[in-house]
């Protein structure tokens, strides 16, 4: 493709690509992101490519490999357009009856339909209850998009905002319409881009830059990273736009080494921009130079938080600084450098195109526009979703969730990774925006919601959270480094049965005292994960460390497993299973398990057939004796 | 032996010798070699005109860095916490249990060797793992044995 020398040489081009496309064409796509391809969707799509041409359709039917769909729970997704029939966890041995079926003879395959609570096969993606009550205007074009393609992003309206922007605004008008819209930082603390963006401008310095945070590094949360392989372009074109509108001539893409099929995408869309002259010198036609460097972070928590992966990006190692001054104004080599994360800027082009008063028509007081989660941990329906700011708890969970798996009970969702906190069941109606779920004790985050269920152990939670950040703390300052490890300790004395009377109160101590005095967001934070369990489960604590009891029988030290010898069929499948032979009997003998010898895998109870459910956990109860020489099976 | 260093200057006259571009250049380093032995930094750090502990700040700092050889085959178990909540700790059990090393080891004979991870980024699997590349969800000990017999 010939470089593009002005606006009118985009719209010709955006032009013919809408032209040689038909819309009542066929098309197969195949939701390609990293969940679904761990499903095996390449094979999938690979199937239906070789079907495609053995029946001399080449040519007639489209195949696309798009970016993730979000319901990642019953991967691999397909949708067959234009009618969006929507088929789910598709396997490649289904792709000749798709072909035959509803390609050739239109015709609907049934059962590999989403089947909704009363029964009914729901065709259409969108009236997938999943999806109905979403407001997809960030995460919608990932499914049409194959994320390699720039030309599917024209197609659909891509860089129109950058034109509009170059061409019929000034830098502090865009700056404006930003600062308007209230765009929030999407990555964690929820500060508005648009002054953010307005100091950097106003930082004193020629050089300046720009930077995309995908170092997502939050466990159990993954929506940058399905953005940013999904759609890269809509997130460098928020990219370019804050350049121009911040003076940058520069900018970067900080990408997690973990993550290689986004840097693979946003690579490749970086080459794709270039060749076309949407990067360089002179963007269509104007004054304004701009270009992007990938760089790929190895692997630290730490090194998102602003000042420290912005030192990574120098090559150095990403420790943080004290922020006296803040990156804005001194950021990389010392140069006003504005960063913001993936999702933030994909908000960018969607404000510039439809306007700040249409930004705002969603969400609440504080929190416009939507945000994306990652609804994950014992829900029904684990995914990415995109919500309205302001949308309660109940509903994300239920409505779009479809509530909590194996028929359990709902106990609490943790929300904002390592530096949020948990909110219990009495405030599941919630609406979740930033000011809401900081006043609860919690905090956004980057939009990490993992729900936990009756058989999950909120002190286990706490200290699994620790336990991370202790990996991940830079160490640079005290209060970081020594108060996680001494919560730790504190936590692991209590999830061994060994607590005593003071040690909630040494945790709330340690805590206020991290929160005021440690360097960095890391630390400040760190202390969340307890104190919003001591606030709220309270007596769970209390149970381990007075009755040595944990209820949720998580805690491997204060549960023992026990075979009842009423129900116990003496079918040996748990002997046969036991990794460390630690269960005695025999055939027609009642099982019993050594508790000496036992390591509590909790592979008996897996095994034990439903229909004896013989095995349980016992917690803070003695274990009843049996006797000795074996029980003969009644 | 001595470690053929062909790759790694390949890989520092790539990034045209900028010492900014360090990271990058050990990460590149990492993948090509699957580990950073001493005469690799050595030679990194003397192409680069920088102090040798520049780069061992940097390689021991992030965990994508190993400093000792790693085995030929890769596995990493995720202990994100959805995958925590979904019983990655007994999975984590069962994979120590059929490989017989602890998370950050390699097996003598240099075939296996197991990291844990904090997120892989596909919940929907979890409790979930990466054996070379491929994602599994919730193996089984008796999948494991099966796995570690048959890898060469």
């Amino acid at each position: 493709m010939a470089k593009l020398k002005s606006l009118l040489d985009l719209e010709e081009l955006r032009k013919s690509i809408v032209a040689a496309r038909d819309p009542s064409k066929l098309c197969i796509t195949i939701c390609s992101g990293t969940g679904c391809h761990a499903y095996a969707s390449e094979k999938v799509a690979e199937a239906f490519s070789s079907e495609i041409e053995q029946r001399g359709l080449s040519g007639k039917i489209d195949l696309r490999r798009t970016g993730c769909h979000g319901f990642c729970e019953r991967g691999p997704i397909v949708v067959i357009f234009p009618d969006e029939i929507c088929y789910l966890s598709v396997k490649p041995e289904d792709v000749s009856e798709i072909v035959s079926e509803t390609l050739i003879h239109k015709k609907i395959v049934e059962r590999l339909l989403y089947v909704g609570d009363d029964g009914k096969p729901i065709s259409n993606e969108n009236d997938i209850p999943f999806y109905k009550s979403q407001i997809r205007i960030v995460f919608g074009d990932n499914r049409l998009i194959d994320p390699q393609s720039i030309e599917d992003y024209l197609a659909l309206g891509g860089y129109a905002a950058l034109a509009k922007a170059l061409f019929e605004m000034t830098p502090e008008e865009v700056i404006e319409v930003i600062k308007k819209s209230n765009l929030r930082g999407r990555g964690g603390g929820g500060f508005p881009a648009g002054i953010k963006w307005e100091t950097t401008r106003n930082a004193p310095g020629d050089a300046k830059y720009v930077i995309v945070n995908a170092d997502e590094g939050d466990p159990g949360a993954y929506m940058d990273r399905s953005l940013l392989e999904g759609n890269p372009h809509s997130v460098l074109e928020g990219l370019i736009i804050g350049a121009y509108a911040i003076g940058a001539n520069q900018g970067y893409v900080y990408v997690r080494q973990e993550y290689p099929l986004a840097v693979d995408n946003v690579s490749v869309a970086i080459d794709q921009m270039r060749e076309l002259g949407l990067l360089g010198e002179k963007i269509l036609g104007t004054g304004f130079d701009f270009d992007i460097i990938v760089h790929r972070g190895a692997g630290a928590f730490v090194s998102g938080e602003s000042s420290a992966l912005m030192t990574a990006i120098e090559g150095r190692v990403g420790e943080p600084r004290p922020k006296y001054v803040r990156t804005a104004v001194s950021g990389i080599h010392g140069r006003p450098s504005n960063l913001n994360n993936v999702e933030t800027w994909a908000n960018v082009p969607l404000i510039i195109k439809h306007g700040a008063d249409w930004f705002r028509g969603v969400g609440t007081e504080g929190s416009k526009g939507t945000k994306i989660f990652s609804l994950v941990g014992k829900v029904k329906h684990t995914g990415l979703v995109e919500v309205p700011m302001g949308m309660p708890l109940r509903e994300i969970i239920y409505d779009i969730g479809g509530g909590i798996r194996d028929n359990k009970k709902f106990k609490a969702v943790q929300t904002g990774g390592p530096s949020g906190g948990v909110i219990p069941e009495s405030l599941l109606n919630l609406p979740v925006d930033f000011d809401e779920l900081s006043k609860a004790g919690s905090m956004m985050g980057s939009g990490g919601m993992i729900v936990m269920d009756e058989d999950t152990c909120v002190v286990d939670v706490a200290r699994y959270f620790l336990n991370f950040l202790a990996d991940e703390s830079c160490g640079k300052c005290i209060p970081c480094r020594e108060g996680i490890q001494q919560m730790l300790v504190v936590l692991n004395r209590i999830c061994e049965g060994n607590g005593t009377d003071d040690d909630l109160e040494i945790l709330t101590d340690l805590g206020d005292m991290m929160r005021d005095c440690s360097l960095c967001a890391l630390g400040q934070t760190a202390p969340n994960p307890v104190l919003s369990t001591i606030q709220y489960f309270r007596e769970e604590y209390e149970e381990h460390i007075k009755n040595h009891r944990c209820p949720a029988g998580v805690c491997k030290e204060l549960i023992n497993y026990y075979i009842d010898p009423e129900k116990c069929q003496a079918c040996m499948i748990c002997m046969r299973n036991c990794p460390v032979g630690a269960i005695e009997g025999g055939k027609n003998i009642v099982h019993v398990i050594m508790q000496e010898k036992c390591t509590k895998c909790g592979t008996c109870l897996e095994v034990c057939p439903p229909r004896f459910s013989a095995v349980s956990k016992l917690s803070g109860v003695e274990i009843p004796e049996v006797a000795a020489g074996g029980i003969k099976v009644r | 032996m001595e470690q053929d260093l062909t790759k790694v200057d390949e890989i520092v006259d790539k990034y045209e010798s900028n010492d900014e571009s360090l990271i990058q250049i050990l990460l590149d380093i990492q993948n090509e070699y699957r580990w950073l032995s001493k005469p690799i930094l050595s030679r990194v750090c003397d192409r680069l005109d920088i102090p040798l502990v520049r780069a061992y700040h940097i390689a021991t700092f992030y965990k994508h860095f190993s400093l000792l050889p790693q085995g030929r085959h890769s596995v990493s178990v995720c202990l994100g916490t959805a995958c925590h909540v979904r019983g990655a700790n007994r999975l984590l059990d069962r994979v120590t249990q059929a490989i017989g090393i602890e998370p950050g080891q390699t097996t003598p004979d240099e075939k296996f060797t197991l990291n844990t991870v904090n997120c892989l980024g596909c919940c929907a699997l979890g409790p979930a793992m990466v054996i070379d590349g491929e994602y599994r969800s919730n193996l089984g000990a008796k999948e494991l044995a099966e796995i570690v017999a048959g890898a060469d």
